[in-house]
């Protein structure tokens, strides 16, 4: 299951924060400082698993994350999740996330806030798992659908 | 009003909208705080607006700010409004901020029920959707309670899209709601076998997460997951299989054989690196279940180490660290295979990736013998020196301490080694762990007798030094090896060179900037080395060095008494007083050395640290009772009965027996040893309580392997762990010339004693003998020790409430909740009511279901029995026997025996061949159920044909879903259909509304070319009319609220009002649509017509057969039958047909003899029986309404027709 999806930037400005699991808002921005800190520390080129320790959960519970640019994409996910997985997972979600705004940046997840999120419920995860959204490439396709779908609704309303 | 309009359109001019707020949080870097809080007044008034617009522009900028971290729950008002806006983008913005911002505690939630159900049965599948989205995320259990059904009946919406939500967030209900569990679970294991492979998907996921928190009740899906994992193709879907059966063969290692082969193939044939990691952990958990008694499985170890190596090997990070991650699991259970690979493991040890370095490290943790363990640590010394953050240099310290201290010391062979190792560990600045090393150092010391000699000379090296530690270290944990240096400086002070020496070191004024804890130990520990050094010298006759030691006491000890800590103020004030004491007794001359010796006489021993919970409560002593009679305080122990005394002694282990009778004692010791050698289940116990009776072969006893003298036992300054490498190197090599002479030597010893390594032998460090007596005293525990229980599981854990057997069937008592229409008709007739009450919460075409329901009373407990049975079937290595038809009296029987139900009928029916006549049938039914099962018991006995076509049915009904081959087919008919588009739909009763139909239409662009400006206008008749939005004319078309690219297609949904239900109907209806090319755009129009059968106006609803039963009796029903001649499908596919195209639902099945039930959108209840005779079916049918009844008939023997 993923207990919650952190974007934000090089700087630990939040972009997108998403938790599947009720924490108060004091506890959700320190866990993306503490967050923040500790993908900041760590190189490009090692590897992109973190035991999250005492964050989350507990010790079931690892950060996954993707560096693109200025955005860290975290995921915290527990153990019956596949690692490989949710780093294919994140990809589609900012390929996903360049369909919807035509080469992504990080001024789009700014401005667009109200658009990303759905991108993130409509397409993808729902009840904090990461689920149909590990549908790979075949689904790629099908999650703009259903993003371009929502956006002719919202063209025709 | 339109002014109003008007005004609010203006005003919203000038609102920030969200991306003004963004902009303006932008520019405002420096008083950020000021500018929300500024933006925060502004919303607040703008909620207070009637704009509905202007409210959503507001709660969305809330939204963002409650990802800046800021508290939007005084908005959970405003949020409810705008969720229940109609326009869709109001609607979601509201939904949006909820999921954000609801949680269990937020008061208001209670006000959105209505509102979500609401959504949730909106034509639209957006509000659908994007209600079921928010509710995953503040699902409440009031909200899952009451909403639980209506998410159930989504869950075989039409569209996948909804069907896949639908599923996702059942597993949320379950959470909240477990009740909710069993009636719903076999949809969901329906939506397993569903066409869209994201609906399949998010059942797997579902079940998956459930499984993984109580696995044991899914073990029956087994059968079912394996064909999904064999015939499955999509990765994700396979990766959370897979995962899932890891979670399961520990609990059946059968099931782990099996799963071998497919899963080896898989590695092999994969080329997802996500697949095939998973597929080798999978294997691995298999693995680790058969680790016993499985010799034939090393091809797969090795196939898995294989695959990990490469992963290892691999220059992606990622799949460098998975593989150290799996290989530590391999670890556990195969310590060898991994071992093989220790260069790699090595190598990643000097990784630049922190992450990578830990897994290595954790798989070190297996690799070392007692051949490496030196290598090994001399590394992982080189590591700890040149780590920068504590974080990584107290993992490795741990990690050191870890692999010596495994196994009881298993592969310690030089004892002086470590605790030089130790020693070093104690230059480590800013550890936090120096309670660790200084649990090490006593545990070390109190139970490897022969180091003792060595350690208090390094401890006392260490206390010497303690001034750099204590001046240096104070801010951090390693003062606290300290602790252990004056403790074993002191308990063992007999070994010490130069105790006075020591004395003072620990009386420095230096100690008092110690934590309290560690003083303490301190002033105790004076005293015991006080106590030896009054010894020696008044042996030695030096009266006055013996008073000069006492001075140096009470001159330094006054500084401890001023301790602010209680526990050294006390104990110093104590041993102050008794030093001031034993001054005066010194000044008279008496010597005083013995009595303060007996003070700290005796040995301490180890006790295991959960020895006084596993004492057990003897037979008899109830520790409730009232003792009245204290116990004769006369007798003193060595009085007392032998009996008695033996079992004292055994149970209080440091109790001493004084002057008994020695022979006797070390006869009974003999014979116990002899007893608890016998015993497996013995925990070894010290010898220590008779150490003065050892001198029967004991312990102390055997020709030890001196300590080599060539080591010099007092090391000058901190000794450096390396020189013990080198001896260590030097020794083995001497061992290893004098090997024959030792091995001799040793199997005496063997022989004798009871030495661990004794017992615990590795062939390959055979050779390796350790330097010092490994006489580790194992832990004191009591002798009959309970056996250890786990710890319970955490009450708290939320998924335990979901630790429900599933298997067992479904009682009529557990039903979702369900929110009743106000039906006139359901108010009339009591009885008509039950069919209402079971919608839903049972499955319909579930034959299954519905015996386990007849016979649950009954049979329950066979019903189990056979679940394990039909798994234990599954699970047995035999290729499972092809279900073919048993042998059977008459050949539409042998047709039927295939399907699992009709098992169950054959062996009731062989009995109850005359029982189908249906009138009969009406009138006994309570009595013919009851020799139903009776026969079956009865046909059980007789080992005919019967039984094995049960067998051969059970794996159908696990394996699931092999029923006859039926082709696929759609309910969907075609509706219109042109170059352009095509149109099909699909009609279905409503079950919210009544009288209402939904008409699901779904449009296909055939075409190059955009289809867009659809637009959908029929013409309403008296008896049907379309909803229209409000406002829109019944000439007005309505809008499809969709464009269609090429190739696409896409569902609309609308909904009509019926009046009159009797009658089938048509409605001519227009789709006109603009379809633009590249040439340009033309207007196109396709006619149709939408044929209202009176099967349509029928919903699925199950039925019990005992409220059919009071149905049929009410004798308020017509009556009318219709035959169809000409019939060669089987009955079975008969009745499916039956069940799709009409919506009925089997009540009751015998042989070639079906009721069937549904239920018209206007409650009237339609009853029919269907028999099929050799070439014919019959159908006769009640119903409250007759027109009704003969209309159905006649689409029905349309439909057979075609059979």
């Amino acid at each position: 299951m993923i207990q919650a999806i952190l974007v934000f930037n090089n700087h630990g400005k939040p972009r997108l924060v998403r938790f599947y699991q009720r924490f108060p808002e004091e506890i959700q921005q320190q866990i993306v400082r503490e967050t923040f800190h500790l993908v900041l520390k760590r190189d490009d080129n090692i590897c992109n698993f973190l035991e999250g320790g005492s964050l989350i959960g507990g010790s079931d519970y690892k950060l996954i994350y993707r560096h693109y640019a200025t955005l860290y994409f975290v995921f915290c996910v527990d153990s019956s999740e596949s690692e490989l997985g949710i780093l294919d997972l994140i990809q589609v979600f900012v390929e996903t996330l360049d369909k919807c705004f035509e080469n992504v940046c990080e001024l789009d997840l700014i401005f667009h806030m109200d658009k990303k999120f759905p991108a993130l419920p409509e397409g993808k995860i729902q009840g904090a798992n990461a689920r149909e959204l590990q549908m790979s490439e075949v689904h790629s396709a099908q999650i703009c659908r259903h993003i371009f779908l929502l956006d002719s609704a919202l063209l025709t309303e | 009003m339109a002014l109003k309009m008007v005004k609010g359109s203006i005003d919203r001019m000038f609102d920030k909208n969200l991306q003004d707020l963004v902009r303006g949080i932008r520019n405002h870097k420096e008083d950020e705080a000021k500018y929300i809080s500024q933006c925060i007044d502004e919303i607040k008034q703008e909620l207070k607006q009637d704009n509905i617009a202007v409210k959503a522009n507001a709660v969305c900028k809330l939204t963002y700010l409650q990802m800046l971290g800021y508290d939007i729950s005084w908005a959970a008002f405003n949020i409810i409004e705008v969720m229940s806006a109609s326009k869709f983008t109001f609607k979601r913005i509201g939904y949006l901020a909820a999921s954000q911002s609801f949680h269990e505690g937020t008061d208001v939630i209670m006000l959105t029920t209505n509102q979500i159900r609401k959504d949730l049965s909106s034509p639209s599948q957006y509000d659908t959707g994007v209600a079921l989205t928010g509710l995953s995320c503040f699902v409440t259990p009031d909200l899952a309670r009451d909403l639980a059904n209506d998410i159930m009946t989504l869950m075989s919406h039409t569209k996948p899209y909804i069907r896949k939500k639908a599923v996702l967030i059942m597993y949320k209900v379950f959470l909240k709601y477990p009740e909710s569990l069993r009636p719903a679970f076999p949809r969901l294991k329906e939506k397993l076998e569903d066409p869209d492979p994201g609906v399949q998907s998010a059942a797997v996921n579902v079940i998956c997460e459930l499984a993984r928190r109580n696995p044991k009740n899914y073990l029956s899906l087994a059968p079912l997951f394996f064909k999904l994992m064999t015939s499955s193709t999509n990765n994700w879907v396979l990766i959370k299989i897979i995962k899932l059966f890891g979670a399961l063969t520990p609990l059946e290692p059968r099931l782990g054989k099996k799963l071998i082969e497919p899963l080896t193939n898989l590695i092999h044939s994969t080329s997802a690196m996500s697949l095939l990691y998973e597929c080798v952990n999978t294997v691995i958990a298999v693995l680790i279940s058969l680790s016993s008694g499985m010799p034939n499985h090393s091809a797969s170890i090795q196939l898995c180490v294989q695959k990990l190596r490469i992963l290892i090997e691999d220059s992606d990070q990622n799949l460098k660290y998975l593989g150290l991650l799996a290989m530590s699991k391999i670890l556990k259970t195969h310590p060898k295979s991994v071992q093989s690979h220790k260069d790699l493991i090595l190598q990643c040890l000097d990784d630049k990736d922190e992450s990578i370095r830990l897994r290595a490290l954790d798989l070190l943790y297996g690799m070392v013998s007692k051949k490496n363990l030196m290598e090994i640590v001399k590394k992982l010394m080189t590591h700890v020196d040149k780590a920068e953050g504590t974080t990584y240099r107290d993992e490795l310290l741990t990690k050191i301490i870890d692999i010596c201290s495994q196994s009881n010391y298993q592969y310690i062979t030089n004892f002086e080694w470590y605790i030089s190792i130790l020693v070093e560990l104690t230059r480590l600045e800013g550890t936090r762990h120096g309670h660790l090393i200084a649990a090490q150092m006593l545990d070390v010391a109190i139970r490897v007798k022969a180091i003792r000699k060595f350690a208090v000379s390094q401890m006392s090296a260490l206390l010497d030094s303690a001034h750099l530690l204590a001046s240096s270290t104070q801010r951090n944990g390693i003062c606290e090896v300290l602790y252990a240096a004056a403790w074993i400086c002191g308990e063992f002070s007999e070994h010490l060179q130069e105790p006075h020496h020591t004395l003072e070191a620990m009386l420095r004024p230096k100690v008092t900037t110690l934590p309290g804890h560690i003083q303490a130990v301190y002033v105790q520990n004076v005293v015991k080395l006080y106590a030896n050094i009054l010894q020696q010298k008044e042996q030695a006759g030096e009266a006055e060095g013996a008073q000069a030691v006492t001075q140096l006491m009470v001159d330094r000890l006054p500084q401890f008494v001023q301790s602010a800590d209680l526990e050294v103020q006390e104990r110093a004030s104590c041993i102050l007083q008794l030093v001031k004491h034993i001054q005066k007794l010194q000044a008279k001359d008496v010597p005083v050395a013995e009595e303060v010796s007996t003070l700290f006489a005796g040995e301490l021993n180890p006790v295991a640290p959960k020895a006084q919970k596993k004492v057990p409560v003897p037979e008899g002593l109830d520790l409730d009772a009232w003792i009245n009679e204290p116990l004769s305080d006369s007798e003193s122990e060595d009085e007392r009965p032998r009996a008695v005394f033996h079992e004292e002694e055994q149970r209080r282990p440091k109790h001493r027996p004084s002057e008994a009778d020695e022979e006797e004692l070390a006869r009974r010791r003999e014979a116990r040893k002899q007893e608890q050698a016998n015993n497996p289940f013995y925990i070894k116990s010290s010898p220590s309580p008779q150490k003065r009776y050892q001198d029967a072969p004991g312990v102390e006893h055997i020709p030890v392997v001196q300590i080599d003298l060539s080591v010099p036992l007092k090391v000058p300054g901190l000794p450096m762990s390396d020189q013990y490498v080198k001896l260590e190197e030097e020794r083995r090599h001497r061992q290893k010339l004098e090997k024959d002479k030792r091995r001799k030597k040793r199997k005496e010893k063997e022989k004798k004693g009871k030495r661990r390594h004794s017992s615990l032998p590795t062939e390959s460090d055979e050779d390796i003998a350790p330097a010092q007596q490994v006489d580790i005293v194992t832990e004191e525990m009591p002798e009959n020790a309970l056996p250890s229980d786990e710890d319970d599981k955490d009450p708290n854990d939320p998924y335990r409430a979901l630790d429900i057997d599933l298997d067992k069937p479904l009682a009529d008592s557990e039903k979702l909740p369900i929110q009743k229409h106000r039906n006139a008709e359901t108010s009339k007739s009591p009885e008509k009511d039950v069919p209402v009450v079971e919608k839903k919460s049972k499955k319909p075409k579930k034959k299954e279901k519905k015996h386990k329901e007849k016979e649950r009373d009954k049979e329950k407990k066979k019903q189990k029995e056979k679940k394990a049975e039909d798994l234990d079937f599954w699970l047995s290595t035999t290729p499972p026997p092809a279900p073919a038809p048993a042998p059977a009296p008459s050949t539409h029987e042998c047709e039927d025996a295939k399907t699992e139900a009709q098992d169950e009928e054959d062996n009731a029916e062989g009995q109850d061949q005359d029982k189908k006549s249906p009138k009969h049938k009406k009138k006994k039914h309570k009595k013919e159920k009851e020799e139903r099962t009776k026969g079956k018991k009865k046909s059980k006995k007789q080992p005919l044909g019967s039984e094995e076509a049960e067998a051969a049915g059970e794996p159908v009904q696990n394996g699931a879903a092999e029923e006859e081959p039926l082709p696929p087919e759609s309910s969907y008919s075609l509706l219109a259909e042109n170059s352009y588009v095509k149109m099909t739909c699909d009609i279905r009763g409503s079950l919210q509304e009544d009288s209402q139909v939904t008409v699901a239409i779904v449009l296909e662009n055939r075409s190059s070319s955009i289809l867009k400006g659809m637009e959908l206008s029929v013409l309403d008749s008296l008896n049907a009319r379309m909803a229209r939005p409000q406002g829109s004319s019944v000439h007005d078309g309505v809008p499809v609220p969709f464009q269609l690219p090429p190739g696409v297609s896409n569902e609309a949904q609308y909904v009509f009002t019926i009046q009159s239900i009797v009658m089938a109907q048509k409605l001519k209806g227009t789709l006109s649509f603009i379809a633009k090319n590249d040439e340009g755009a033309t207007h196109e129009k396709l006619d149709f017509r939408l044929h209202f059968s009176c099967s349509s106006y029928l919903t699925t609803t199950p039925c019990y057969s005992d409220a059919f039963a009071k149905l049929l009796e009410s004798g308020d029903l017509s009556m009318s039958s219709v035959k169809v001649d000409g019939i060669r499908m089987s009955f079975q596919n008969l009745l499916a047909k039956i069940c799709f195209h009409h919506h009925f639902s089997v009540v009751e099945r015998v042989d070639s003899c079906a009721s069937m039930y549904s239920r018209s959108i206007q409650g009237h209840h339609v009853c029919l029986l269907v028999k099929k005779g050799e070439n014919s079916v019959s159908v006769d049918g009640k119903c409250s309404d007759s027109t009704l009844l003969s209309n159905l008939l006649e689409e029905m023997k349309a439909t057979l027709a075609k059979c």
